[in-house]
């Protein structure tokens, strides 16, 4: 079967530093996988590379058979990947609704002459964008909060909003950047169940990032664990736990030693 | 009934009809009192002062989309304002049509004239990113005042005259009606959710699939043509242009009431612009005793302006919108 992603021989340097080198990836429909690997591994790189932030130096990226290396950014959200942020970028100035109301701007059934008279069916468009914007709020527990601005939402659930807003884009896969970082163990634990559900519920494939194992470990069938830009592992949770590579990475070369 | 006639059969919504009620009264008041004036019943003073403010708000207003909505930072828009007034004098001059065709296509002229130019500048300048907008316009606002002082078909740094006048305060407020229109509509509407998310966060926008060039130069093409439209309007008004009167002193006297008014809001455009030239009007006339000091205003306008920044750095509005400004929430 035709991987849904496929990433081949891929190589960024920035400088003198190969941020990323030679690396691989195959994500089938439906999957969650998870890359590790201890700060500065080029994990967030990667996300750049496939979605177009930065242009790799050699290699190619394929979706759903179509080359997309070297495309814009925002081509290639278009053509079904959406992301979330290690640091969170929502729209702040926006309130809640309005930040996912704008996920929906590829397909809003309206044009710009429709936009400048306000028309009929501007108004069934942005009453159906509406509806369907506060289903993604309701789902992620954020319609209560639709009327406030992004700004002043608590940091978790800053972080469910931008989940939100990816996933109003219907993507066929979603990215996600660190989605655990500084949240306390039970808010990790509502997170794993929630990631769980929207695999569940909506058919995309899922490319999760993190540097905490349990979030991984728990989600994803197959791990890849990179270090200083290479992949140095790829397996099931239990296989690269046990692996010395991951070992030494994480803990250090005497530890592992020892 | 004049909603009625407007409307026809299609049905429409009550937010719609709350909008056009309002518009149709805003347009009897006006041409009520331009009779009043015409009548000699309303000082023509009086008639001048709202006429300069009409223009004006639509000015502030154009730019507000680019400074307050898309937040990007542009210093040129006199110079837009001076291509639709010198397109717009010649349209009315050489075309030699009759009253209203004259008036509609040197309107609309001028406002395509401007809007063209404009969509050749962003083409080049949002290709690059950064505040080169903001160096490129001003660079823009100086050429422009330039080559009209140079080109002696239009009169040079005499200026042009003998302009027919085809402007009143009922035509600048039928102009006024039609600029909100469109600027509300559009900013609330896919387009103005976009052009914010582009101010608020350019790479998450971009990520999102928002094509920011194109998004960026629409609202740069727009804000263009209605400066364009101001200026049209200024020189059927005025009957006389000079370069002079497009030079930055004017970009800047725009962007001191856009920020008096506040960013990001159309009622702070038209807040704005009330209150600036009420309070130049009141200092001119406190001021007139000795013609001198009548030019200390143009010391007091940018001390105005360090005085908002320092303290209300959102202007008088904050963002906020008068209730009648904004369209009912559809879906709520």
């Amino acid at each position: 079967m035709e991987k849904l992603l496929k990433i081949k021989e891929v190589t960024k340097a920035f400088g003198g530093l190969k941020a990323v080198s030679k690396y691989n990836l195959e994500l089938g429909k439906g999957e969650i996988r998870g890359i590790i690997g201890p700060n500065g591994a080029g994990k967030t790189t990667v996300f750049n590379l496939i979605t177009g932030v930065y242009q790799p130096d050699s290699g190619q990226i394929h979706l759903d058979g179509e080359n997309i290396t070297g495309l814009q950014p925002d081509t290639i959200a278009r053509k079904g990947i959406a992301r979330t942020f290690q640091n969170i970028r929502l729209f702040g100035e926006m309130t809640v609704w309005d930040n996912v109301k704008m996920a929906f701007h590829a397909r809003t059934g309206y044009n710009f002459w429709g936009a400048l008279l306000h028309s009929a069916s501007f108004k069934k468009e942005e009453k159906r964008i509406g509806k369907e914007s506060l289903e993604f709020l309701d789902y992620l527990g954020l319609a209560e909060r639709r009327n406030e601005l992004a700004k002043n939402l608590p940091y978790g659930e800053q972080r469910r909003l931008e989940i939100a807003r990816a996933l109003a884009t219907k993507p066929k896969i979603l990215l996600l950047d660190e989605p655990a970082a500084g949240m306390n163990p039970k808010e990790v634990e509502d997170l794993i169940g929630l990631i769980q559900k929207i695999h569940n519920d909506f058919p995309l494939s899922i490319l999760l990032i993190d540097h905490q194992m349990p979030v991984v470990t728990e989600l994803c069938h197959i791990i890849q664990v990179i270090n200083f830009g290479q992949l140095i592992a790829e397996g099931t949770p239990s296989q690269v736990i046990n692996n010395p590579l991951v070992l030494q990475a994480y803990l250090g070369e005497e530890e592992a030693i020892a | 009934m004049l909603e009625k006639a407007i409307i026809g059969k299609k049905s429409i919504s009550a937010g719609s009809l709350k909008w056009i009620r309002l518009n149709a009264f805003f347009l009897i008041s006006a041409a009520f009192v331009q009779m009043l004036g015409n009548i000699g019943f309303i000082n023509q003073y009086y008639i001048h002062i709202l006429t300069v403010m009409g223009m004006n708000i639509i000015l502030v207003a154009s730019l507000n989309l680019l400074n307050g909505y898309l937040g990007e930072f542009a210093l040129g828009h006199a110079g837009f304002m001076g291509i639709g007034a010198y397109s717009g004098a010649l349209i009315a001059i050489y075309l030699g049509l009759p009253f209203f065709p004259r008036l509609f296509f040197s309107l609309a002229g001028a406002a395509i004239v401007s809007g063209v130019v404009a969509y050749i500048i962003g083409l080049i300048t949002f290709k690059t990113v950064g505040d080169y907008l903001a160096v490129i316009t001003l660079g823009f606002n100086m050429i422009i005042v330039n080559i009209i002082q140079n080109i002696d078909f239009v009169g040079g740094p005499r200026g042009l005259v003998g302009i027919p006048k085809s402007t009143n305060f009922f035509i600048v407020a039928v102009c006024l009606s039609f600029t909100y229109t469109v600027l509300r509509n559009l900013v609330y509407s896919n387009y103005g959710r976009l052009w914010i998310s582009i101010r608020e966060n350019l790479i998450a926008s971009e990520l999102m699939g928002v094509n920011i060039i194109r998004m960026k130069n629409l609202a740069f093409t727009i804000a263009a043509s209605f400066a364009g439209l101001a200026g049209s309007l200024w020189a059927q008004y005025q009957q006389f242009i000079n370069p002079k009167s497009f030079d930055y002193t004017k970009t800047t006297e725009i962007l001191v009431m856009l920020y008096l008014g506040g960013t990001g809001s159309l009622s702070g455009s038209i807040l704005g612009v009330v209150v600036y030239t009420i309070t130049m009007e009141i200092l001119r006339n406190l001021l007139e005793f000795n013609p001198r000091l009548v030019e200390l205003r143009m010391v007091i306008s940018p001390m105005i302006l360090i005085v908002i920044m320092l303290t209300r750095q959102f202007g008088l509005m904050g963002k906020r919108e008068w209730k009648w400004i904004q369209p009912e929430k559809e879906g709520n």
